[in-house]
C-alpha cells in the first residue's frame, strides 16, 4: 500500500485550493478591512483624511518648509509667513539657563549630565551595580547638585533668583520626584499602620492635600510659610516652592504606593513574620520591593503629572521654562512670536512626558502576566 | 479568634519589647510632635501678624472690597463686601467647572469610543490627539488658547461672523440671547413635567417587562415627551420670547449675550485636556469587558445597540467611574489655573486680590482650601453613591 498523496486524499477530480481573492489580502485587503469596511467607516475615514488635510500641511509648512532657522537679533531678520525659530536660537541660553551667569553654566550642564547618566544607567536592563546607582541618585546626588548649582566650597555662589528656564523646570521636577517618593512611602505605610494615631494623621494629611489645588499649596508655601517661622528666620522663595511641590507630590505618591501595598497577599506578611523579621525588616526586605515593583507604572505617571505641574510656579513669580517663554513673547524685539515660543515649550514638555509615559507602558507590558490583575 | 493565644488579653508590660507598649509610646511621641509643631506655628504666626500690624479674624468679609471684577454671575459692584467678592469667585469657579465637566465627559466618551474604532486612521488620529494634549502642561494650553488663539482673533470691527448672528472677535463670542416675555415659565415647567414623566414611564416599563416580559419603547416615548411637551407649551402660549441680536454700535457690540475670552480660553483648555484623560479611561473601561460578553449577547439574539447599552456599558462603567471621579476632581481643582489669564475664579479673586488688599493670608488661604475641600468631598460622595448603584450585585 502506497502512501496517499494530498490530492488523492482530498478526493479525485477536486481542483486545488484557489488563492484568496485579491481584494481580501495585501494592501487592498488591508484598506478594505481597516478603512472602508462599512459606509459609516468610509465616512469616518474621509472625515479623518479631510481633517489631516486641513491641519497637517499648513503646520508642516509653517514649522518646517517656510520657517526661518537662520540666526538673527530681532523679528526683522525673519522673512515670510513661516515660523521664526530665529527667536528661539537667539534666546536659547535664556530658555535653558535664564539668567544663570554664562561662565558658570558648565555647572548646570555637569549636574544634569550626572543626573541623566544615573537615570539611564538605572533604566537600561542588565547594567551592574543598580543598587549603588540608586543609592548615588537618592543620597549622594542631591547634596552634590546643590553644591554644583548653588555654589560655595570653592565655587562662586549663584543666587536662586538667577535660576530659570528649562534648568529650573528640571530642578523642580527632580526635587519633586526625589523627595515625594520617600515621603510618599512613609505616608502610605503610616496609612496602613496598626497604630490609630499614625493612621489618622497620615490619612488627614493625604486627603487634605489631595483635595486642594496645587496653586493653593504654592500660595500657602509662598505666603504663609514665612508667617509660620520664628521672627527673622526666612528662606528662599525657590526652596519654599520646592517644599510645596514635594509634599503635594508625596500625597499622590502615597496613594499609588498604598495600592501596591494592598495588592500584596497576606501570605507575604505572615511568611516574613514567621521568619522572625521585625516590622522594618519585613517592610524593607519583603513588602516594599514587591509592592513598589507592581506600582512602577503608577509612580511614573505621578512623576509625569508632577513634572507638568512644575509650570505652575510661574503664578508665584518663578521663571520656569513656561514663564521664560512668556517673557520672550513680551520682548519688543521679538513681538508677535507667541506661537513659536509656545510650540517650543510644548515640544520640550512633550519630549520629556511622552518618553516617560512610553517607558511606563513598556514596564507595564514587561511585568509578568501573573502580576497583572 | 476563637480559642488559644489572644495577644489582646495579655496584661500590658511596661517594656520596649512589648509590642503594644511600643506602639503606644510611638503614637504618643508622634502626637506630641505634631501638637508641638502646630503650637509653634500658631505662636509664630500670631507674633508675626502682630508685628506686621495685620488684623485677624473673619471681620474683613464685611468690609467694602473696592475693586471691580470682570465677569460676575451674581450681582456685584465695587462697593460690595469682600464676602460678596468671595461669592462671585466661588460661583465663577463652579460655573466653569460644571460646564467643563459636562463637555469633557461628552468629548471624552466620543474620543474613547473612536480610539477603539476598527478604522485604523481614525483610531491613530485620536491616539495622536490624546498623546499631544496629555503630555503638555495644562497651564501652557490655557495660555496658548488665551494669548495665542483668542487674542489673535480679529478686532471687534472685523469680527468673524457666522450667519450674521454669531460674532467672533478678540473680546469673545457674541450670540443672540432670548428675551423672555410673560408666560415663558410654561416652557421650563413643561420640560420638568416631561422629564419626570419620562422617568416614571421608564420605571413602569421596566417593572412591566420584568413581570410580564412585554416590552415598551420607554426611551423613545421619553424622548418624544421631553422634546414635544415644551414645544407644545411654546405653541400654546404663542412663542413668548424674542431674540436680542448683537449689533455693532460704536466700538463694541450691543445686545445679545457674550462669552468672554477668559472664560472661553479656560473652558476650552480644561475641556480638551480633561477629555483626553477621560478618553483613555473610557477606552480602558470598554476594553476591560470580556469579548465573550458581546458574543454571548449576540448568541442570545440581542441587537448590537442593545448589546452595547445593556451589556457592555454597564460593565464598563464599573471600571470607568472611580477614575472618572478623580478626573472631575482634577478639572475642578485645575480651574484654579484661571488666575494665570485673569478669569476671576475663587483663587484669582479671593486668594489673589482680596489677600493682597487685606493681607490676611491665614484666613483667606484657609477659606479657599476649605472650599476646595468641600467641593471635592461633595463630588466624591456623589460619585461614590453612583458607583455603589452601578456596582456588581453579587449573590
Amino acid at each position: 500500500m502506497s502512501v496517499a498523496t494530498a490530492s488523492e486524499r482530498s478526493g479525485a477530480g477536486r481542483s486545488p485550493d484557489l488563492p484568496p481573492p485579491a481584494t481580501t489580502t495585501g494592501a487592498i485587503g488591508w484598506l478594505r478591512e481597516n478603512l472602508f469596511s462599512s459606509p459609516l467607516n468610509t465616512a469616518l475615514t474621509l472625515a479623518a483624511l479631510y481633517l489631516i488635510y486641513l491641519v497637517v500641511p499648513p503646520v508642516v509648512d509653517w514649522a518646517l518648509l517656510s520657517a526661518n532657522f537662520q540666526s538673527g537679533t530681532s523679528n526683522k531678520d525673519c522673512v515670510g509667513d513661516g515660523a521664526c525659530w530665529t527667536m528661539i536660537r537667539a534666546r536659547f541660553g535664556q530658555f535653558i539657563y535664564f539668567r544663570y551667569p554664562v561662565e558658570e553654566r558648565w555647572r548646570v550642564d555637569a549636574t544634569f549630565l550626572l543626573l541623566f547618566g544615573a537615570i539611564v544607567w538605572l533604566l537600561i536592563e542588565r547594567t551592574p551595580g543598580k543598587l549603588h546607582m540608586a543609592l548615588f541618585l537618592f543620597v549622594v546626588f542631591p547634596p552634590l547638585a546643590v553644591w554644583l548649582l548653588f555654589g560655595g566650597l570653592g565655587l562662586a555662589t549663584v543666587e536662586t533668583a538667577l535660576w530659570g528656564g528649562l534648568m529650573l523646570t528640571l530642578v523642580l521636577g527632580t526635587v519633586g520626584i526625589v523627595f515625594s517618593l520617600p515621603i510618599g512611602i512613609v505616608l502610605a505605610l503610616g496609612r496602613r499602620s496598626d497604630m490609630p494615631a499614625v493612621r489618622l494623621l497620615s490619612m488627614v494629611f493625604i486627603e487634605f492635600v489631595r483635595a486642594v489645588p496645587l496653586i493653593t499649596v504654592l500660595f500657602m508655601a509662598s505666603v504663609m510659610l514665612p508667617l509660620f517661622l520664628p521672627e527673622g528666620m526666612s528662606f528662599d522663595k525657590l526652596l519654599r516652592a520646592m517644599i510645596g511641590i514635594a509634599f503635594f507630590g508625596a500625597a499622590y505618591m502615597a496613594e499609588v504606593v498604598r495600592g501596591g501595598l494592598q495588592a500584596m497577599g497576606r501570605g507575604q506578611y505572615e511568611a516574613a513574620m514567621a521568619l522572625g523579621l521585625n516590622y522594618w525588616k519585613m517592610t524593607a526586605l519583603v513588602i516594599l520591593p514587591q509592592a513598589l515593583r507592581i506600582v512602577i507604572p503608577g509612580i511614573v505617571n505621578t512623576f509625569i503629572g508632577l513634572f507638568k505641574d512644575t509650570s505652575l510656579v510661574l503664578i508665584i513669580g518663578l521663571f520656569d521654562l513656561l514663564n521664560v517663554s512668556l517673557l520672550a513673547t513680551r520682548d519688543a524685539d521679538w513681538a508677535g512670536l507667541g506661537s513659536e515660543a509656545y510650540a517650543f515649550v510644548a515640544l520640550v514638555f512633550f519630549a520629556f512626558c511622552f518618553s516617560m509615559s512610553r517607558y511606563s507602558l513598556y514596564l507595564e507590558r514587561k511585568l509578568p502576566s501573573g502580576r497583572r490583575k | 479568634m476563637t480559642a488559644g493565644f489572644d495577644r489582646r488579653s495579655r496584661p500590658l508590660r511596661l517594656s520596649w519589647r512589648d509590642e503594644r507598649t511600643r506602639a503606644l509610646i510611638i503614637q504618643l511621641a508622634v502626637v506630641a510632635a505634631v501638637i508641638v509643631a502646630i503650637a509653634s506655628i500658631i505662636h509664630n504666626t500670631a507674633e508675626n501678624l502682630a508685628n506686621r500690624g495685620i488684623a485677624s479674624g473673619f471681620g474683613f468679609l464685611d468690609d467694602i472690597a473696592g475693586f471691580d471684577i470682570g465677569i460676575t454671575i451674581v450681582p456685584y459692584t465695587a462697593t460690595s463686601s469682600y464676602g460678596r467678592a468671595f461669592l462671585v469667585g466661588l460661583v465663577n469657579t463652579l460655573t466653569v467647572s460644571a460646564v467643563g465637566v459636562i463637555l469633557a465627559t461628552v468629548l471624552g466618551f466620543v474620543l474613547g469610543v473612536l480610539r477603539l474604532s476598527r478604522n485604523w486612521l481614525v483610531s491613530r488620529l485620536v491616539g495622536a490627539y490624546i498623546e499631544m494634549t496629555r503630555n503638555v502642561p495644562l497651564l501652557l494650553q490655557i495660555v496658548f488658547w488665551y494669548f495665542g488663539v483668542i487674542s489673535s482673533l480679529p478686532a471687534v470691527r472685523a469680527s468673524l461672523a457666522i450667519g450674521e448672528t454669531i460674532f467672533l472677535n478678540q473680546r469673545g463670542v457674541y450670540a443672540p440671547a432670548p428675551i423672555t416675555e410673560p408666560g415663558f415659565w410654561t416652557i421650563p415647567a413643561a420640560f420638568l413635567v416631561a422629564a419626570v414623566a419620562a422617568i416614571v414611564i421608564a420605571r413602569w416599563a421596566r417593572r412591566r417587562q420584568e413581570a410580564t416580559g412585554r416590552q415598551f419603547p420607554a426611551l423613545r416615548a421619553g424622548a418624544v415627551l421631553i422634546v414635544g411637551l415644551p414645544a407644545l407649551a411654546a405653541l400654546a402660549t404663542g412663542m413668548p420670547w424674542t431674540w436680542s441680536y448683537p449689533v455693532l454700535k460704536g466700538f463694541n457690540f450691543e445686545g445679545g449675550m457674550v462669552v468672554l475670552p477668559e472664560f472661553l480660553a479656560l473652558l476650552l483648555a480644561l475641556t480638551l485636556y480633561t477629555a483626553s484623560f477621560i478618553a483613555e479611561i473610557v477606552r480602558a473601561g470598554i476594553q476591560s469587558v470580556n469579548h465573550g460578553q458581546t458574543e454571548a449577547a449576540h448568541a442570545l439574539g440581542l441587537k448590537p445597540g442593545i448589546t452595547l447599552r445593556k451589556i457592555i456599558i454597564p460593565q464598563a462603567l464599573r471600571v470607568i467611574i472611580p477614575p472618572l471621579t478623580s478626573q472631575y476632581l482634577n478639572l475642578t481643582k485645575n480651574s484654579s489655573l484661571a488666575v494665570s489669564i485673569g478669569y476671576p475664579d475663587l483663587v484669582s479673586v479671593f486668594a489673589g486680590t482680596v489677600l493682597n488688599q487685606t493681607g490676611q493670608a491665614v484666613e483667606v488661604i484657609a477659606i479657599t482650601m476649605a472650599v476646595y475641600g468641600i467641593i471635592s468631598l461633595i463630588i466624591s460622595i456623589f460619585m461614590n453613591w453612583y458607583n455603589r448603584r452601578m456596582a456588581l450585585v453579587e449573590r
